[in-house]
């Protein structure tokens, strides 16, 4: 089938556009980011339906080819109104990272860090403990949670 | 054999609730199951050995089997087959779980907290063992097995205040559960090339099986290692003395008599149709004579016990494999022999030992001294079992060794320095197995040097009846062993016939078994009695590799790739995740269209038209533009000219339908971001704008590059004719829409659109949360009544900068309290300087009619441009118009449904076309057309996909009333509250309503 170059071209800015601005730490450049991406999509979907033809609205004696293809039209149709509930949503993290933290920023994930400098020693696993030779003991003697053996790994660290 | 089955769980299950109402005693109850159980299985036993073993299901004369079809397009099958090797081992399961159980209910407190769920999982474990060896499909076994493997960790973790327990809990399960994994790859390769997983049948075609030549051995090695990890067989058997750490009778019971047995009865299933595959022997009598040894010379380094007699079970599994594993028949009937005997035995000494525990308060033989005068009863007992394990006459442990001794004197006449190795072995191994029960009964009772007798209180009877019994049974089976060799006998039939015919007896005459036996005895005796120099040379010697040591090594080493791997992966920064898929998304697609050779377009054209050339321009000068842009609203109004331009480009390809929702969708996104954004400042960027610059242009160019390639290829690709050819033609018979777009979305597709207006609904939901936080803030605010004038929106002041601007200011306030119809309902509400009267005028002249228009388009959208997404879209800018106008009483005014309402609305109605179409015998969202005619009006159609679009229209409205409640009202709400609250403390007190303000 025949290639229509400026519909591809405009596609490949928009996306390239896109990709650049979701690469931000900018929350609402990101936001604008995902806004072209999706244009680009929609762009791409309409380019497959083929060059320009009649308005999709059925009559009697028209050969369906000369129609512009109406199935990525439906699927354009769903993705313009989906992109903007998501537009919405991302507003709304927005607003609530501006309240809450005064910024606009994808922050990095703390606990992921810590948990790739935690320390391979952990008491639950590793502490040495005696030899028991009865099951009888009382049970003040005998307790160790996790929660104490974790204060000891903190403190043996 | 279900019913024994199905009771042993169903108790368990219900146990405890019982235990909640009668305690430890409840133990009785439970005990009760499997010894009913075992009298069931006494009382048919001549059903399973009279059977011929061999024999198919349906052949006459088969064991009694069960089989149910559980899933069977994966050919599952609950197959369940009761032939002797499986009643020899449900003797133990049943009878010593029977006689365990008994014993708990002396042996735990009464007021332990745990009991019940332990007492459950106990009973549970007995009917998972059951279960296991009464199976008769592989899938069906393995489930079982791994349910024993579960309860297992659960019931060695039973003090789970402790640390030991805890630890050894999970080792027991890693090591037996990795087995189990190897064994499960085993399982499916012989599956597979056998075509079935019914053992009976894999074992009758055991032949034809092996021809399959390589294969198999390897399964049968996976297999082999569950075993063995099961079994707890070097280089596996750290575990076993591990899992002491669980209360002595779950030692007793599943560490001694039954579930390492899973092991031993496996090697037993398969030994023989397999014990002639490649790495059988290597495996099964190289472990086995190596855990034999590694076991009996760890037992004697013990002063624990219950580490004696787990080093001891180490030892005796080893034992157990090697026989039962050396396929023969007369090692078959001595292997089955000491299954049984030793189940007797060690769950008599374990019973013991946790008698001794809890009478005494340890098992340290350090400190226990003078037992034996203490508690005569309980030597007695522990001397039988010290003395069978040990292999003395007239006990069943001593004819079991001794027919043991006679099969390997066979093996080595047949087969040479092997032989002769393995029954040196199996004679050393037993020398040590005389010194550690000698160990054993000397640690535990003799009168020490030097130690005081220990204090002991003394046993109840209903304590000591379980041990008691096994010894007993011991003995009468030691004398009589004739019982025990017609139980076993079949099995051991199942091998070909050796030169003589053997019987367990125990008196054979002076063979050279027996004197084996005596150069056992002698030198077992020689070996405790120097034990002082055999434990200094065994304190010297370090030569065996502690293989506790090594585990926790491999683990550890494991922990530090997990954590390095996941440092390296899971940074916790979103750009590097993107990064890392939009490169992976490049290069693939890339590498494969070079390599794959894609085709290339036919033709290639620059544009359409020149009006779509001139589109695109400014499409992507709209896109550029957004890079530059430093303020955000700039930024904002650049990508919104791209989707303006974007939506030019539709119409000009011929998608009216797109065109007017492009931009119908832009304006709305427009208000709703320059609502939301406004409190966030000006400027993009409050720090340095991200780094990088450079690679993130390369990766966004790359992948723009990547998809013009992608979309090219793919249509190059294209040699079909496009489905969409029919649609035309579907939509407008079937359908009954000219609208194909339309009847795509309400009809042809509906599903996806269902699921599309699903996604708007959470995404309103998800908005309003974020900015109500306190649910969806669906209350209806107060009347417009109630509202003082001018009241809302007096944060924003206009300060008069010149004359003019003072003026307007005036015109506007008084306006504001003249006392006719408003234009709308609630402007009077509005700060006056916020209110346009211009503004008013035309929002009550225009949303009538585009509230009336956007009906319109929802109707007519079957037919024409439109649909419920436009009409919605049209509906929420007539809201907005509203909002923008009059504010947020006024938007309120305007919506006596909220959005919460119109959303589940708009879904049920969507739902509704969904299922009542199958109340009336049609399929989900099928559409029916109604024609009628009415006077006047004429003929009309209506086709009831048109409520699905009503839905689709409502879900539409709730979305953008979302949007402009959460970002316009509440927002406007909170910064009016900042201000006054700025207000009051700087002294600035205002006039509190209009009227004031002008009269003053």
């Amino acid at each position: 089938m025949t290639v229509n170059l400026t519909l591809l071209l405009v596609m490949g800015v928009l996306f390239a556009v896109g990709v650049y601005l979701i690469l931000e730490r900018s929350l609402t450049r990101v936001m604008l980011g995902l806004m072209l991406i999706t244009n680009g999509a929609n762009l791409l979907l309409l380019s497959t339906g083929g060059p320009a033809g009649l308005a999709p609205i059925f009559g009697m004696d028209v050969p369906a080819e000369t129609y512009s293809d109406p199935l990525p039209q439906a699927l354009i149709l769903t993705s313009i109104v989906i992109s903007f509930a998501v537009t919405a949503f991302m507003l709304a993290i927005i607003y609530r990272s501006w309240v809450l933290g005064r910024q606009d920023e994808v922050q990095d994930d703390i606990e992921d860090r810590r948990v790739a400098n935690q320390p391979t020693f952990d008491a639950e696993d590793d502490a040495e403990i005696p030899a028991e030779t009865t099951e009888f003991v009382p049970p003040d003697e005998a307790e160790e949670t996790p929660a104490t053996n974790r204060a000891r790994t903190e403190r043996e660290k | 054999m279900l019913i024994v089955l199905t009771l042993l769980f169903a108790v368990a299950f219900v146990a405890p609730l019982i235990f909640r109402k009668l305690g430890r005693s409840t133990f009785y109850i439970l005990a009760a199951v499997p010894a009913a159980g075992f009298v069931w299985l006494i009382a048919t036993f001549g059903n399973y050995t009279n059977a011929n073993q061999k024999a198919l299901d349906g052949a006459p004369n088969a064991p009694p089997s069960v089989v149910i079809d559980w899933v069977p397009g994966l050919q599952l099958q609950l197959a369940f087959r009761m032939d002797t090797l499986a009643a020899v081992l449900c003797i133990l399961i049943l009878g010593v779980g029977a006689l365990v159980l008994f014993y708990c209910a002396r042996y735990f407190k009464a007021d332990d907290p745990d009991i019940g769920p332990f007492g459950a999982q106990l009973l549970a474990f007995s009917g998972a063992m059951f279960g296991l060896v009464t199976a008769d499909d592989l899938i069906l076994m393995y489930i079982f097995w791994e349910l024993t493997s579960v309860l297992s960790y659960l019931l060695i973790g039973y003090a789970r205040h402790r640390l030991s327990a805890r630890r050894s809990a999970l080792q027991a399960l890693m090591v037996t559960t990795f087995g189990g994994l190897a064994m499960l790859v085993g399982i499916l390769m012989i599956g597979q090339t056998a075509g079935t997983y019914r053992i009976s049948e894999i074992l009758a075609n055991a032949s034809s099986i092996l021809a399959y030549g390589q294969i198999i051995d390897i399964a049968i090695l996976l297999i082999l290692v569950g075993a063995i990890s099961k079994s707890a067989l070097v280089p596996f058997h750290f575990w076993l003395p591990a899992a002491m750490a669980a209360p002595t009778p779950v030692s007793a019971y599943l560490h001694a008599a039954a579930m390492v047995k899973a092991g031993i009865y496996l090697i037993a299933l398969l030994s023989p149709g397999f014990s002639s595959t490649e790495y059988w022997h290597p495996v099964v009598l190289g472990l086995g004579l190596l855990t034999m040894l590694v076991g009996g010379w760890q037992a004697l380094r013990q002063h624990d016990l219950k580490l004696i007699l787990a080093y001891g079970t180490v030892s005796q599994l080893g034992f157990l494999t090697l026989v039962v594993g050396l396929g023969s028949q007369e090692a078959a009937l001595a292997g089955l022999g000491l299954l049984l005997a030793h189940g007797f035995f060690k769950a008599t000494l374990f019973l013991v030992v946790g008698i001794i525990d809890h009478q005494a308060g340890t098992r340290d033989i350090r400190e226990l001294s003078h037992l034996y005068r203490k508690a005569p009863k309980l030597f007695a007992v522990a001397l039988v079992g010290a003395a069978s394990m040990a292999g003395l006459p007239p006990l069943l442990g001593f004819v079991a060794k001794e027919s043991v001794y006679e099969a390997f004197i066979h093996r080595e006449e047949a087969s040479g320095w092997v032989g002769g190795l393995l029954l040196a072995g199996i004679v050393i191994g037993s020398i040590l197995t005389f010194a550690y029960s000698a160990r054993f009964i000397w640690g535990g009772f003799a009168a020490k040097p030097g130690l005081a007798a220990i204090d002991f209180k003394p046993v109840p009877w209903a304590f000591l009846a379980a041990p008691a019994i096994l010894a007993v049974a011991t003995l009468l089976f030691g004398l009589w062993p004739v019982p025990v060799e017609e139980a076993v006998e079949p099995y051991a039939e199942l091998f070909p016939l050796d030169t003589v015919a053997t019987h367990l007896a125990l008196w054979h005459g002076l063979t050279p078994a027996l004197g084996l036996t005596g150069i056992t005895l002698a030198a077992g005796v020689a070996l405790f009695l120097l034990r002082t120099p055999v434990a200094a040379f065994q304190a010297k010697i370090h030569f065996i590799p502690d293989a506790d040591r090594i585990y926790r090594g491999i683990i550890g080493v494991l922990d530090e790739v997990a954590i390095w791997v996941t440092g390296r992966t899971q940074r916790g920064s979103l750009v590097f995740y993107l990064c890392v898929i939009l490169v992976v998304a490049i290069v693939t697609p890339l590498t494969a269209v070079v390599l794959m050779d894609a085709p290339l377009p036919e033709s290639l054209v620059w544009f359409d038209t020149p009006a779509q050339a001139i589109a695109g321009l400014i499409v992507a000068a709209g896109a550029l533009g957004a890079i530059r842009a430093n303020k955000r609203f700039m930024a904002v109004l650049m990508v919104s000219v791209t989707g303006y331009g974007l939506a030019f480009i539709f119409a000009i390809q011929g998608a009216p339908d797109l065109a007017l929702t492009q931009l119908l969708v832009e304006t709305i996104s427009l208000v709703a971001i320059v609502l939301a954004l406004r409190s966030l400042p000006a400027r993009l960027w409050l720090r340095t704008p991200g780094r990088f610059k450079l690679l993130r242009a390369i990766i966004g160019a790359g992948f723009g590059l990547t998809m013009i390639v992608i979309a090219m290829t793919a249509m190059a690709a294209r040699t079909a004719d496009p489905i969409s050819l029919a649609l035309p033609k579907l939509a407008y018979e079937d359908g009954g829409g000219r609208n194909i777009v339309n009847v795509i979305l309400v009809d042809i597709r509906a599903w996806d659109t269902f699921g599309e207006i699903s996604v708007l609904a959470l995404a309103a939901t998800g908005v309003a949360s974020l900015i109500f936080i306190r649910g969806r803030g669906d209350k209806r605010p107060q009347s417009v009544d109630a509202v003082a004038s001018g009241s809302v929106g007096r944060g924003y002041e206009m300060v008069a900068h010149s004359d003019r601007e003072a003026a307007a200011l005036a015109t506007a306030r008084k306006f504001a309290v003249v006392p006719r119809d408003a234009w709308l309902v609630a402007g009077r509400t509005l700060a006056p300087e916020r209110r346009s009267i211009i503004f008013e005028v035309i929002t009550r002249l225009l949303f009538h009619s585009v509230m009336i228009f956007s009906v319109y388009l929802l109707l007519a959208g079957h037919n024409l441009p439109g649909g419920g997404f436009a009409g919605g879209l049209l509906a929420g800018i007539a809201l907005t118009i509203r909002y923008l106008a009059g504010g947020r009483v006024e938007l309120a005014e305007a919506t006596p449904i909220s959005a919460g309402l119109l959303l589940g609305l708009g879904l049920a109605a969507a739902s509704l076309t969904a299922v009542v179409p199958l109340f009336l015998g049609g399929q989900v969202f099928q559409s029916a057309i109604i024609e009628f005619s009415l006077p006047v009006f004429g003929d009309h159609k209506f086709v009831t996909s048109t409520i699905f679009d009503i839905g689709v229209y409502l879900v539409v409205v709730g979305l953008v009333l979302d949007v402009l409640r959460s970002f316009g009202s509440e927002i406007d709400e909170r910064s009016e509250e900042r201000t006054s609250r700025g207000r009051k403390t700087s002294e600035l007190h205002p006039p509190a309503t209009i009227e004031e303000e002008v009269s003053s």
